[in-house]
Protein backbone atom coordinates (compact mmCIF):
# COMPACT_ATOMS: atom_id res chain seq x y z
CA UNK A 1 0.00 0.00 0.00
CA UNK A 2 2.84 2.88 1.44
CA UNK A 3 4.84 2.47 -2.36
CA UNK A 4 1.48 3.45 -3.97
CA UNK A 5 0.72 6.83 -1.53
CA UNK A 6 1.64 9.33 -4.09
CA UNK A 7 -0.02 7.68 -6.66
CA UNK A 8 -2.73 7.31 -5.09
CA UNK A 9 -3.40 10.82 -3.43
CA UNK A 10 -6.20 12.24 -5.64
CA UNK A 11 -8.48 9.06 -4.58
CA UNK A 12 -6.92 9.46 -0.45
CA UNK A 13 -7.46 13.04 -0.87
CA UNK A 14 -10.88 12.01 -1.86
CA UNK A 15 -11.45 9.47 0.73
CA UNK A 16 -10.37 11.69 3.32
CA UNK A 17 -12.83 14.37 2.85
CA UNK A 18 -15.93 11.81 1.97
CA UNK A 19 -15.07 10.06 5.86
CA UNK A 20 -14.16 13.53 7.67
CA UNK A 21 -16.07 16.21 6.33
CA UNK A 22 -19.33 14.69 7.63
CA UNK A 23 -18.21 15.53 11.18
CA UNK A 24 -17.61 19.03 10.63
CA UNK A 25 -20.38 20.29 12.66
CA UNK A 26 -19.61 18.02 15.19
CA UNK A 27 -16.06 18.87 15.57
CA UNK A 28 -16.84 21.94 15.36
CA UNK A 29 -19.20 21.89 18.42
CA UNK A 30 -16.26 20.38 20.81
CA UNK A 31 -14.21 23.36 19.68
CA UNK A 32 -16.46 25.48 20.33
CA UNK A 33 -16.95 24.20 23.96
CA UNK A 34 -13.28 23.47 24.45
CA UNK A 35 -12.39 27.26 23.68
CA UNK A 36 -15.51 28.88 24.03
CA UNK A 37 -14.79 31.74 21.52
CA UNK A 38 -16.52 31.31 17.62
CA UNK A 39 -12.52 32.27 15.69
CA UNK A 40 -10.36 30.25 17.70
CA UNK A 41 -13.21 27.84 17.28
CA UNK A 42 -12.50 28.00 13.76
CA UNK A 43 -8.47 27.98 13.12
CA UNK A 44 -8.33 24.42 15.44
CA UNK A 45 -10.66 22.94 13.17
CA UNK A 46 -9.18 23.93 10.32
CA UNK A 47 -6.01 22.96 11.65
CA UNK A 48 -7.53 19.68 13.34
CA UNK A 49 -8.30 18.82 9.64
CA UNK A 50 -4.77 19.52 7.97
CA UNK A 51 -3.68 16.97 11.15
CA UNK A 52 -6.26 14.64 10.04
CA UNK A 53 -5.31 14.63 6.62
CA UNK A 54 -1.57 14.30 7.23
CA UNK A 55 -2.32 11.40 9.72
CA UNK A 56 -5.02 9.71 7.35
CA UNK A 57 -2.93 6.53 6.74
CA UNK A 58 -3.05 5.83 10.58
CA UNK A 59 -6.46 5.43 10.75
CA UNK A 60 -7.56 1.95 10.54
CA UNK A 61 -10.31 0.26 11.25
CA UNK A 62 -11.61 2.29 13.90
CA UNK A 63 -14.27 5.28 13.80
CA UNK A 64 -13.73 8.54 12.20
CA UNK A 65 -15.60 10.47 14.44
CA UNK A 66 -13.72 9.71 17.82
CA UNK A 67 -10.53 9.56 16.22
CA UNK A 68 -10.97 13.62 15.07
CA UNK A 69 -12.19 14.64 18.35
CA UNK A 70 -8.48 13.22 19.67
CA UNK A 71 -6.59 15.39 17.08
CA UNK A 72 -8.66 18.31 17.62
CA UNK A 73 -7.98 18.12 21.49
CA UNK A 74 -4.42 17.57 21.16
CA UNK A 75 -5.02 20.75 18.35
CA UNK A 76 -6.92 22.85 21.44
CA UNK A 77 -4.37 21.60 24.51
CA UNK A 78 -1.24 22.34 22.63
CA UNK A 79 -2.04 25.54 20.42
CA UNK A 80 -4.50 26.99 22.50
CA UNK A 81 -3.92 25.87 26.06
CA UNK A 82 -2.18 28.72 27.08
CA UNK A 83 -4.21 31.45 26.18
CA UNK A 84 -7.48 29.50 26.27
CA UNK A 85 -6.17 29.21 30.33
CA UNK A 86 -5.24 32.85 31.05
CA UNK A 87 -8.57 34.31 29.14
CA UNK A 88 -10.78 31.33 30.13
CA UNK A 89 -12.79 33.18 33.15
CA UNK A 90 -12.88 36.71 32.28
CA UNK A 91 -13.42 37.68 28.82
CA UNK A 92 -13.89 34.95 26.45
CA UNK A 93 -16.78 33.75 28.46
CA UNK A 94 -19.76 34.07 26.82
CA UNK A 95 -19.68 37.53 26.96
CA UNK A 96 -23.97 38.62 27.05
CA UNK A 97 -24.40 36.19 29.41
CA UNK A 98 -21.95 37.35 32.02
CA UNK A 99 -23.67 35.73 34.84
CA UNK A 100 -22.49 32.29 32.59
CA UNK A 101 -18.70 33.18 34.14
CA UNK A 102 -19.57 32.83 37.20
CA UNK A 103 -19.83 29.41 38.45
CA UNK A 104 -23.18 28.64 39.86
CA UNK A 105 -23.48 25.99 41.41
CA UNK A 106 -22.44 23.98 44.66
CA UNK A 107 -21.13 20.57 45.51
CA UNK A 108 -24.17 18.44 45.13
CA UNK A 109 -26.95 18.71 47.71
CA UNK A 110 -29.71 16.95 48.01
CA UNK A 111 -32.51 18.62 45.74
CA UNK A 112 -35.78 16.59 46.90
CA UNK A 113 -37.61 14.78 44.08
CA UNK A 114 -40.40 17.23 43.91
CA UNK A 115 -40.51 18.04 40.03
CA UNK A 116 -39.50 17.76 36.99
CA UNK A 117 -36.30 19.52 34.98
CA UNK A 118 -37.55 21.56 32.80
CA UNK A 119 -36.57 21.90 29.46
CA UNK A 120 -34.22 24.71 29.09
CA UNK A 121 -33.88 26.51 25.00
CA UNK A 122 -30.31 25.32 23.49
CA UNK A 123 -28.84 28.29 24.41
CA UNK A 124 -29.44 28.76 28.21
CA UNK A 125 -28.21 24.84 28.33
CA UNK A 126 -24.96 25.64 26.09
CA UNK A 127 -24.46 28.93 28.62
CA UNK A 128 -24.92 26.31 31.02
CA UNK A 129 -22.27 23.55 29.37
CA UNK A 130 -19.70 26.20 28.87
CA UNK A 131 -19.13 27.27 32.47
CA UNK A 132 -18.23 23.89 33.84
CA UNK A 133 -14.72 23.67 34.34
CA UNK A 134 -12.50 21.78 31.66
CA UNK A 135 -12.17 18.97 32.91
CA UNK A 136 -15.93 18.29 33.45
CA UNK A 137 -16.80 20.35 30.51
CA UNK A 138 -15.15 17.91 27.81
CA UNK A 139 -16.45 15.07 29.26
CA UNK A 140 -20.06 16.15 29.20
CA UNK A 141 -19.71 17.28 25.77
CA UNK A 142 -18.50 14.11 24.34
CA UNK A 143 -21.15 12.35 25.96
CA UNK A 144 -24.11 14.34 26.24
CA UNK A 145 -23.38 15.91 22.83
CA UNK A 146 -21.33 14.08 20.86
CA UNK A 147 -22.68 10.29 22.23
CA UNK A 148 -19.60 8.86 22.50
CA UNK A 149 -19.07 5.77 24.73
CA UNK A 150 -17.24 5.70 27.74
CA UNK A 151 -14.32 4.02 26.07
CA UNK A 152 -14.06 6.61 23.18
CA UNK A 153 -14.32 9.29 25.72
CA UNK A 154 -11.51 7.59 27.71
CA UNK A 155 -9.29 7.29 24.99
CA UNK A 156 -9.91 10.90 23.44
CA UNK A 157 -8.98 12.46 26.76
CA UNK A 158 -6.21 9.74 27.23
CA UNK A 159 -7.46 8.63 30.61
CA UNK A 160 -8.61 5.27 32.36
CA UNK A 161 -12.42 4.77 32.01
CA UNK A 162 -12.65 5.15 36.04
CA UNK A 163 -11.27 8.51 35.93
CA UNK A 164 -14.13 9.08 32.73
CA UNK A 165 -17.10 8.25 35.09
CA UNK A 166 -16.15 9.86 38.16
CA UNK A 167 -15.41 13.04 35.90
CA UNK A 168 -18.85 12.60 34.24
CA UNK A 169 -20.44 12.32 38.20
CA UNK A 170 -19.02 14.92 39.38
CA UNK A 171 -19.71 17.28 35.98
CA UNK A 172 -23.94 16.13 35.79
CA UNK A 173 -24.03 16.87 39.21
CA UNK A 174 -22.96 20.44 39.14
CA UNK A 175 -24.91 20.79 35.63
CA UNK A 176 -28.17 19.93 37.31
CA UNK A 177 -27.40 22.56 40.07
CA UNK A 178 -26.58 25.13 37.77
CA UNK A 179 -29.67 23.36 35.57
CA UNK A 180 -32.67 23.96 38.45
CA UNK A 181 -31.24 27.25 39.20
CA UNK A 182 -31.18 28.58 35.55
CA UNK A 183 -35.12 27.72 35.84
CA UNK A 184 -35.13 29.40 39.03
CA UNK A 185 -33.94 32.37 36.55
CA UNK A 186 -36.28 31.16 33.91
CA UNK A 187 -39.38 32.56 36.30
CA UNK A 188 -41.58 29.98 35.19
CA UNK A 189 -43.98 29.26 38.40
CA UNK A 190 -41.05 31.81 39.88
CA UNK A 191 -43.40 32.36 42.98
CA UNK A 192 -43.80 28.80 43.76
CA UNK A 193 -40.76 27.17 43.52
CA UNK A 194 -39.45 29.78 45.61
CA UNK A 195 -42.09 28.58 48.26
CA UNK A 196 -40.68 25.66 48.11
CA UNK A 197 -37.07 26.17 48.29
CA UNK A 198 -37.62 27.75 51.82
CA UNK A 199 -39.86 24.83 52.64
CA UNK A 200 -37.09 22.79 51.63
CA UNK A 201 -34.37 24.60 53.77
CA UNK A 202 -36.26 24.33 56.84
CA UNK A 203 -37.16 20.80 56.37
CA UNK A 204 -33.43 20.47 56.18
CA UNK A 205 -32.70 22.33 59.25
CA UNK B 1 -27.04 -2.33 47.38
CA UNK B 2 -26.26 1.77 48.84
CA UNK B 3 -26.14 4.66 46.71
CA UNK B 4 -23.37 4.17 44.09
CA UNK B 5 -23.46 7.12 41.85
CA UNK B 6 -21.24 6.41 38.86
CA UNK B 7 -23.44 3.52 38.51
CA UNK B 8 -26.73 5.54 38.47
CA UNK B 9 -24.83 7.17 35.57
CA UNK B 10 -23.60 4.25 33.54
CA UNK B 11 -27.31 3.63 33.70
CA UNK B 12 -28.31 6.47 31.97
CA UNK B 13 -25.52 5.95 29.48
CA UNK B 14 -26.21 2.24 28.86
CA UNK B 15 -23.07 1.45 29.63
CA UNK B 16 -24.25 -1.67 32.08
CA UNK B 17 -24.81 -5.12 31.42
CA UNK B 18 -28.27 -6.22 32.02
CA UNK B 19 -27.62 -7.63 35.35
CA UNK B 20 -26.05 -4.87 36.55
CA UNK B 21 -28.78 -2.59 35.26
CA UNK B 22 -31.42 -4.65 36.92
CA UNK B 23 -29.47 -4.15 39.96
CA UNK B 24 -29.39 -0.40 40.02
CA UNK B 25 -33.05 0.02 38.69
CA UNK B 26 -33.90 -2.22 42.01
CA UNK B 27 -32.06 -0.08 43.73
CA UNK B 28 -33.96 3.37 42.40
CA UNK B 29 -36.84 1.82 42.89
CA UNK B 30 -36.56 2.07 46.53
CA UNK B 31 -34.33 5.13 47.03
CA UNK B 32 -36.30 8.59 46.27
CA UNK B 33 -33.47 10.44 46.06
CA UNK B 34 -31.54 8.20 43.04
CA UNK B 35 -34.71 8.25 42.02
CA UNK B 36 -34.67 12.08 41.35
CA UNK B 37 -31.46 12.49 40.28
CA UNK B 38 -32.12 9.28 37.42
CA UNK B 39 -35.12 11.18 36.61
CA UNK B 40 -33.01 14.30 36.31
CA UNK B 41 -29.87 13.03 34.61
CA UNK B 42 -32.03 11.38 31.93
CA UNK B 43 -33.83 14.20 31.00
CA UNK B 44 -30.97 16.46 30.79
CA UNK B 45 -29.03 13.65 28.64
CA UNK B 46 -32.47 13.77 26.42
CA UNK B 47 -32.13 17.64 26.07
CA UNK B 48 -28.95 17.89 25.28
CA UNK B 49 -28.78 14.60 23.04
CA UNK B 50 -32.13 15.73 21.11
CA UNK B 51 -30.86 17.77 17.51
CA UNK B 52 -30.35 20.64 17.49
CA UNK B 53 -30.03 20.56 21.43
CA UNK B 54 -26.63 22.37 22.37
CA UNK B 55 -25.01 21.52 18.62
CA UNK B 56 -23.14 23.88 17.10
CA UNK B 57 -23.05 24.63 13.41
CA UNK B 58 -20.02 25.04 11.43
CA UNK B 59 -19.87 28.67 9.85
CA UNK B 60 -20.05 27.60 5.70
CA UNK B 61 -16.56 29.88 5.37
CA UNK B 62 -14.85 27.35 7.63
CA UNK B 63 -16.26 24.71 5.39
CA UNK B 64 -15.11 26.01 2.23
CA UNK B 65 -11.75 26.77 3.98
CA UNK B 66 -11.69 23.57 4.53
CA UNK B 67 -12.28 22.12 0.67
CA UNK B 68 -10.14 24.27 -0.57
CA UNK B 69 -7.16 22.81 1.68
CA UNK B 70 -7.79 18.95 0.39
CA UNK B 71 -5.89 18.58 -2.86
CA UNK B 72 -8.25 19.30 -5.98
CA UNK B 73 -7.15 17.02 -8.46
CA UNK B 74 -9.15 14.89 -7.77
CA UNK B 75 -10.50 12.83 -10.55
CA UNK B 76 -11.61 9.53 -11.27
CA UNK B 77 -8.02 7.00 -11.41
CA UNK B 78 -7.93 3.67 -13.59
CA UNK B 79 -7.25 1.00 -11.76
CA UNK B 80 -4.59 -1.44 -12.25
CA UNK B 81 -6.06 -5.11 -12.22
CA UNK B 82 -4.15 -7.33 -9.73
CA UNK B 83 -3.48 -10.79 -11.55
CA UNK B 84 -4.03 -13.88 -10.28
CA UNK B 85 -4.37 -13.54 -6.17
CA UNK B 86 -7.80 -14.70 -6.36
CA UNK B 87 -7.50 -18.01 -8.56
CA UNK B 88 -4.52 -18.94 -6.55
CA UNK B 89 -6.87 -18.62 -3.07
CA UNK B 90 -9.41 -20.93 -5.24
CA UNK B 91 -6.59 -23.64 -5.71
CA UNK B 92 -5.90 -23.30 -1.79
CA UNK B 93 -9.27 -23.32 -1.15
CA UNK B 94 -10.15 -26.66 -2.83
CA UNK B 95 -6.78 -28.35 -1.71
CA UNK B 96 -7.66 -27.83 1.73
CA UNK B 97 -10.83 -29.27 0.74
CA UNK B 98 -9.36 -32.58 0.28
CA UNK B 99 -8.01 -33.11 3.45
CA UNK B 100 -9.21 -33.35 6.78
CA UNK B 101 -11.84 -30.75 7.40
CA UNK B 102 -10.58 -29.05 10.29
CA UNK B 103 -7.79 -28.36 8.43
CA UNK B 104 -9.37 -26.75 5.41
CA UNK B 105 -10.99 -25.05 8.34
CA UNK B 106 -8.30 -23.35 9.59
CA UNK B 107 -6.36 -22.49 6.61
CA UNK B 108 -9.77 -20.91 5.11
CA UNK B 109 -10.07 -19.05 8.14
CA UNK B 110 -6.48 -17.85 8.33
CA UNK B 111 -6.42 -16.63 4.32
CA UNK B 112 -9.60 -15.41 4.50
CA UNK B 113 -9.35 -12.77 7.40
CA UNK B 114 -6.33 -11.33 5.81
CA UNK B 115 -8.14 -11.52 2.26
CA UNK B 116 -11.21 -9.53 3.71
CA UNK B 117 -9.64 -6.97 4.70
CA UNK B 118 -8.32 -5.72 1.67
CA UNK B 119 -11.22 -6.68 0.32
CA UNK B 120 -13.17 -4.51 1.91
CA UNK B 121 -11.05 -1.36 1.86
CA UNK B 122 -11.79 -2.17 -1.96
CA UNK B 123 -15.11 -2.26 -1.28
CA UNK B 124 -15.34 1.10 0.06
CA UNK B 125 -12.80 2.45 -2.41
CA UNK B 126 -15.52 1.27 -5.33
CA UNK B 127 -18.67 2.68 -3.45
CA UNK B 128 -16.59 6.25 -2.93
CA UNK B 129 -15.77 5.75 -6.92
CA UNK B 130 -19.40 5.29 -7.95
CA UNK B 131 -20.00 8.89 -5.75
CA UNK B 132 -18.03 10.51 -7.76
CA UNK B 133 -18.49 12.26 -11.04
CA UNK B 134 -21.46 10.41 -13.06
CA UNK B 135 -20.50 6.96 -12.75
CA UNK B 136 -22.97 5.44 -10.56
CA UNK B 137 -25.29 3.18 -13.08
CA UNK B 138 -24.80 1.81 -16.52
CA UNK B 139 -28.24 0.72 -16.96
CA UNK B 140 -30.59 3.19 -14.88
CA UNK B 141 -33.83 0.86 -14.02
CA UNK B 142 -35.94 -0.04 -11.44
CA UNK B 143 -37.02 -3.07 -12.90
CA UNK B 144 -35.20 -6.21 -12.04
CA UNK B 145 -36.12 -7.59 -15.04
CA UNK B 146 -34.46 -4.66 -17.21
CA UNK B 147 -31.15 -5.06 -14.70
CA UNK B 148 -30.45 -8.59 -14.22
CA UNK B 149 -30.36 -9.28 -17.81
CA UNK B 150 -28.17 -6.42 -18.33
CA UNK B 151 -25.41 -7.91 -16.46
CA UNK B 152 -25.73 -11.07 -18.87
CA UNK B 153 -22.36 -11.87 -21.25
CA UNK B 154 -20.68 -9.05 -18.83
CA UNK B 155 -19.35 -11.15 -15.92
CA UNK B 156 -19.04 -14.82 -15.52
CA UNK B 157 -22.19 -14.76 -12.77
CA UNK B 158 -25.44 -14.21 -13.01
CA UNK B 159 -26.02 -12.17 -10.08
CA UNK B 160 -29.86 -12.17 -8.41
CA UNK B 161 -31.32 -8.92 -8.80
CA UNK B 162 -34.06 -8.42 -5.78
CA UNK B 163 -36.46 -5.35 -6.34
CA UNK B 164 -36.84 -3.85 -2.42
CA UNK B 165 -38.71 -1.21 -2.88
CA UNK B 166 -41.45 -1.94 -1.03
CA UNK B 167 -39.20 -2.74 1.95
CA UNK B 168 -38.12 0.54 2.03
CA UNK B 169 -34.67 0.38 -0.68
CA UNK B 170 -35.42 1.32 -3.94
CA UNK B 171 -33.63 -0.26 -6.79
CA UNK B 172 -32.46 2.44 -9.27
CA UNK B 173 -30.07 0.23 -11.62
CA UNK B 174 -26.86 -1.51 -11.83
CA UNK B 175 -23.11 -1.00 -13.12
CA UNK B 176 -19.95 -3.50 -13.60
CA UNK B 177 -17.23 -2.28 -11.06
CA UNK B 178 -14.08 -3.72 -9.98
CA UNK B 179 -13.24 -5.47 -6.48
CA UNK B 180 -10.41 -7.15 -5.86
CA UNK B 181 -9.03 -6.46 -9.73
CA UNK B 182 -11.98 -9.02 -10.81
CA UNK B 183 -15.43 -7.79 -12.66
CA UNK B 184 -18.31 -7.59 -10.00
CA UNK B 185 -21.94 -6.91 -10.36
CA UNK B 186 -23.02 -3.61 -8.83
CA UNK B 187 -26.28 -3.38 -8.18
CA UNK B 188 -27.21 0.42 -6.88
CA UNK B 189 -29.95 1.16 -3.96
CA UNK B 190 -31.42 4.01 -2.50
CA UNK B 191 -32.24 4.47 1.19
CA UNK B 192 -34.00 8.33 1.29
CA UNK B 193 -30.68 10.16 -0.78
CA UNK B 194 -28.28 7.28 0.57
CA UNK B 195 -26.79 5.45 -1.72
CA UNK B 196 -25.94 1.46 -1.12
CA UNK B 197 -23.67 -0.57 -3.42
CA UNK B 198 -24.69 -4.07 -3.22
CA UNK B 199 -21.66 -5.87 -4.93
CA UNK B 200 -22.17 -9.15 -6.39
CA UNK B 201 -18.98 -11.55 -7.33
CA UNK B 202 -18.31 -15.22 -7.36
CA UNK B 203 -17.19 -17.03 -4.39
CA UNK B 204 -15.92 -20.11 -3.02
CA UNK B 205 -19.16 -22.10 -2.48
CA UNK B 206 -19.24 -21.93 0.59
CA UNK B 207 -21.81 -19.88 2.70
CA UNK B 208 -20.47 -17.58 5.73
CA UNK B 209 -22.26 -16.13 7.87
CA UNK B 210 -23.12 -12.03 7.21
CA UNK B 211 -20.89 -9.94 9.16
CA UNK B 212 -20.41 -6.07 9.45
CA UNK B 213 -17.17 -4.01 9.20
CA UNK B 214 -16.80 -0.21 9.61
CA UNK B 215 -14.17 1.45 7.36
CA UNK B 216 -13.53 5.25 6.74
CA UNK B 217 -17.07 5.82 8.66
CA UNK B 218 -18.65 3.23 6.13
CA UNK B 219 -20.32 -0.14 7.19
CA UNK B 220 -20.00 -2.87 5.08
CA UNK B 221 -22.29 -6.21 5.14
CA UNK B 222 -21.01 -9.28 3.95
CA UNK B 223 -22.75 -12.54 3.22
CA UNK B 224 -21.62 -15.46 0.96
CA UNK B 225 -24.16 -17.95 -0.16
CA UNK B 226 -24.28 -20.65 -2.29
CA UNK B 227 -21.53 -19.64 -4.76
CA UNK B 228 -21.96 -16.07 -5.13
CA UNK B 229 -20.58 -13.34 -2.23
CA UNK B 230 -22.67 -10.28 -1.27
CA UNK B 231 -20.99 -7.11 0.01
CA UNK B 232 -23.18 -4.05 0.38
CA UNK B 233 -21.44 -0.79 1.38
CA UNK B 234 -23.62 2.54 2.08
CA UNK B 235 -22.81 5.52 4.79
CA UNK B 236 -26.65 4.86 6.20
CA UNK B 237 -26.33 4.00 10.03
CA UNK B 238 -25.46 0.32 10.09
CA UNK B 239 -28.90 -0.45 11.49
CA UNK B 240 -30.39 0.10 7.99
CA UNK B 241 -27.73 -1.60 6.38
CA UNK B 242 -28.45 -4.80 8.04
CA UNK B 243 -32.17 -4.57 7.34
CA UNK B 244 -31.41 -4.26 4.32
CA UNK B 245 -28.97 -7.28 4.61
CA UNK B 246 -31.84 -9.37 5.99
CA UNK B 247 -34.11 -8.77 3.60
CA UNK B 248 -31.90 -9.30 0.90
CA UNK B 249 -30.91 -12.61 2.44
CA UNK B 250 -34.68 -13.82 2.70
CA UNK B 251 -35.08 -12.57 -1.06
CA UNK B 252 -32.12 -14.80 -2.36
CA UNK B 253 -33.23 -17.84 -0.46
CA UNK B 254 -36.46 -17.75 -1.48
CA UNK B 255 -34.96 -17.77 -5.04
CA UNK B 256 -35.74 -14.09 -6.21
CA UNK B 257 -34.47 -13.09 -8.78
Amino acid sequence: MSDRTTEEDPARARRFRDAALPHLDAVYTLARYLLRNPSDADDAVQECYLRALRHFDTLRSQDVKPWLFAILRNVCRVEYGRRSRILLYDVNAEPDKPENAIPMWREAQDTPETEMLRKLDAETIQGLVAALPDVFREVIVLREIEDMSYREIAEIVSTPVGTVMSRLARGRAMLREAWLKAEFKAGQKAEQKDEQAREREEQLK
Amino acid sequence: MTCEETLLHALVDSELDAGHAREVEGHVASCGRCAAQLRDYRGMHEAMSSAPGARYQAPESLRRRIEAVLPTAIERQPRAIAPGRRSLLKGFAMGSAMSTALAACLVLFVVYTQEDQRIVGDVVSAHLRSLQGNHLIDVQSTDQHTVKPWFNGRLDVAPPVIDLTSQGFTLIGGRLDYIDGRPVAAIVYKRRLHVINLFVSQGVGSERGATMEKLQGFTVWSWAWSDLNFRAVSDINPEELQEFGDKLKAAVRNGGS
